[in-house]
């Protein structure tokens, strides 16, 4: 569904990826795990077209997708939760997912996944007309998902949903995303610095160091592996 | 009274025109983060595209409303595509640059469009024709408020209506706001930001261009100057009501038409511009942000 060939990426200067290739199959759970600052987010942010990568290629569906705009990526199906959710402070939870739709034009569908939405975080129908800004971190990051779920995506970028989160939240948050694949049929890309719990829903994991990719295996073997307890798991 | 009644329908009208021109500032730095220099001058071109199309089609004798609606329009699609121009030339390749070009960038496009027009009108000040008749039924009223500070009034209040449920209750109203709270997230939801980028710019020029033609109607002459001043002033208004904030610059219009049409009055013209820009300080020194500002970033 989504493939990765040698992409480099650069913040003016500074070489944030050095040649990442991976690929996630159609349906998959896929991980990417790696410490602060080992381009996991850079990741991201070149498929979703924010940070086009200098060199290499991204590849859709087997379309080329590399030098797209966000919003001509946002609109094949692609869609990012990013680091830190990102909330529209000013906007309300109604407003916040209402954008998360920009882009379709069926308003009956779209009344269909806000109630969708909501069946999963019935909190935020509590919450509709409050600002976003306002609500929890808990809150936010499930008004995130959901805004980015209102988009009806094919492939699910999702950056450190567990960031800043208790423990119980974070259980329930990856159950959702468990959840969303399987009911959505929606390929999830899973970044996280929280190794065990991505790994325990993933089917299968990249590890990413300074910009490349080290090992790439099934969840079960990641979990297994002496390296990945050592650096990753706490092991 | 009737004095007090005088001077503050003039401060009122004044400021309806400082609001529609700082809607425009505060608009753009809302949504990227500069001070749109050039704003006055597109306010100014617009005076002077009314004038040149009310000129014309008064020759050719239209009715004076028909002249008003075209020469209103004319003004406002052509300040636009200044607007849009601007932006696109001059703004958009400092999109990534530090602050500060930009800002150079925008003092430029300032000085070279007023000496642009400088140079196909002329130096001397123009006479406006008046667009505006004294009403009938404004006749018991003449003494303290003319006929065209009402028509200037009703306009200013149906434009900024008309903005409010445009920003509040539209797609691209929504996308606007989502694209001034957070670039790289409405990036990430579909937005294509320079299009938004590009309205925020034309939406704004074409409300300071109707300001333009009423005040220029209103005073009834132009030169290539009158942006400068009225650039100064409305930015002024902007900050005053909280930069960024639409309902800021609306208040922070009114609020510095009052003060300088009292101080005009009751001390003297001299000191319009002392009292104007006291208050400034003084509001800055006790609210920095200004009267509707945000003073902190909000937790995301």
């Amino acid at each position: 569904m989504l493939e990765l060939r040698d992409v480099h990426t650069y913040y003016g200067n500074i070489q944030a990826l050095k040649g990442i290739t991976l690929e996630i199959r159609n349906g998959e759970i896929i991980t990417l795990i790696g410490a602060n600052g080992a381009g996991k987010s850079s990741t991201l942010m070149s498929i979703c077209g924010v940070a086009p990568p200098r060199s290499g290629e991204i590849l859709f569906r087997g379309e080329p997708i590399t030098r797209m705009s966000p919003d001509h990526i946002v609109s094949l199906g692609v869609c990012q939760v990013p680091e830190g959710r990102h909330i529209f402070p000013q906007l309300t939870v109604q407003e916040n997912l209402d954008m998360g739709a920009f882009l379709r034009t069926d308003k009956e569908e779209i009344r269909r996944d806000l109630e969708y939405v909501f069946s999963l975080f019935p909190i935020l129908a509590e919450r509709r007309a409050q600002a976003g800004g306002t609500l929890s971190g808990g809150e936010q990051q499930m008004l995130a998902m959901s805004r980015a779920l209102m988009a009806r995506p094919q492939l699910l970028l999702l950056d450190e949903p567990s960031m800043g989160l208790a423990p119980l939240i974070i259980r329930q948050i990856f159950e959702i995303i468990k959840k969303i694949n399987q009911e959505q049929d929606t390929t999830i890309f899973l970044v996280e610095q929280n190794a065990n719990q991505a790994l325990q829903i993933a089917d299968r994991g990249y590890v990413i160091e300074n910009g490349t990719i080290t090992i790439s295996d099934t969840a079960e073997n990641l979990l297994a592996n002496s390296d990945v307890q050592k650096a990753y798991l706490g092991i | 009274m009737e004095y007090f009644i005088e001077l503050f329908f003039s401060g009122l009208t004044r400021g309806a025109i400082y609001a529609l021109i700082a809607l425009g500032y505060t608009m753009v730095y809302g949504i990227i983060g500069l001070i749109n220099f050039a704003h006055g001058e597109i306010y100014m071109i617009g005076a002077f595209t009314s004038f040149v199309v009310a000129t014309v089609l008064s020759i050719y004798g239209f009715p004076l409303l028909s002249i008003i609606l075209l020469a209103g329009l004319a003004a406002a699609v052509w300040s636009a595509s200044y607007g849009y121009t601007v932006e696109k030339i001059a703004y958009r390749p400092l999109r990534h640059a530090p602050r500060l070009s930009a800002l150079i960038s925008a003092i430029g496009m300032s000085i070279f469009l007023q000496n642009y027009v400088l140079l196909a009108q002329s130096p001397d000040f123009q006479p406006f024709p008046e667009l505006i008749p004294d009403f009938e039924f404004m006749e018991p009223f003449a003494h303290v408020v003319g006929s065209s500070d009402v028509v200037i009034l009703l306009t200013t209040a149906l434009v900024m209506v008309g903005l409010t449920l445009l920003i509040k209750f539209s797609r691209l109203g929504k996308a606007m706001r989502a694209t001034a709270q957070d670039r790289t997230m409405a990036m990430l939801v579909g937005i294509d930001v320079n299009k938004i980028i590009s309205m925020t710019f034309i939406i704004g020029s074409s409300l300071a261009a109707i300001g333009g033609m009423l005040i220029a109607s209103h005073i009834g002459q132009i030169n290539f100057f009158i942006g400068f001043i009225a650039g100064i002033k409305a930015f002024t208004a902007a900050v005053l009501g909280g930069i960024g904030s639409i309902p800021g610059a609306v208040l922070g219009g009114f609020v510095l038409g009052l003060t300088e049409s009292f101080a005009t009055g009751y001390v003297s013209s001299d000191y319009e511009d002392v009292f104007a820009f006291s208050l400034l300080v003084l509001i800055l020194i006790f609210k920095p942000a200004g009267l509707l500002g945000r003073e902190a970033a909000e937790k995301v």
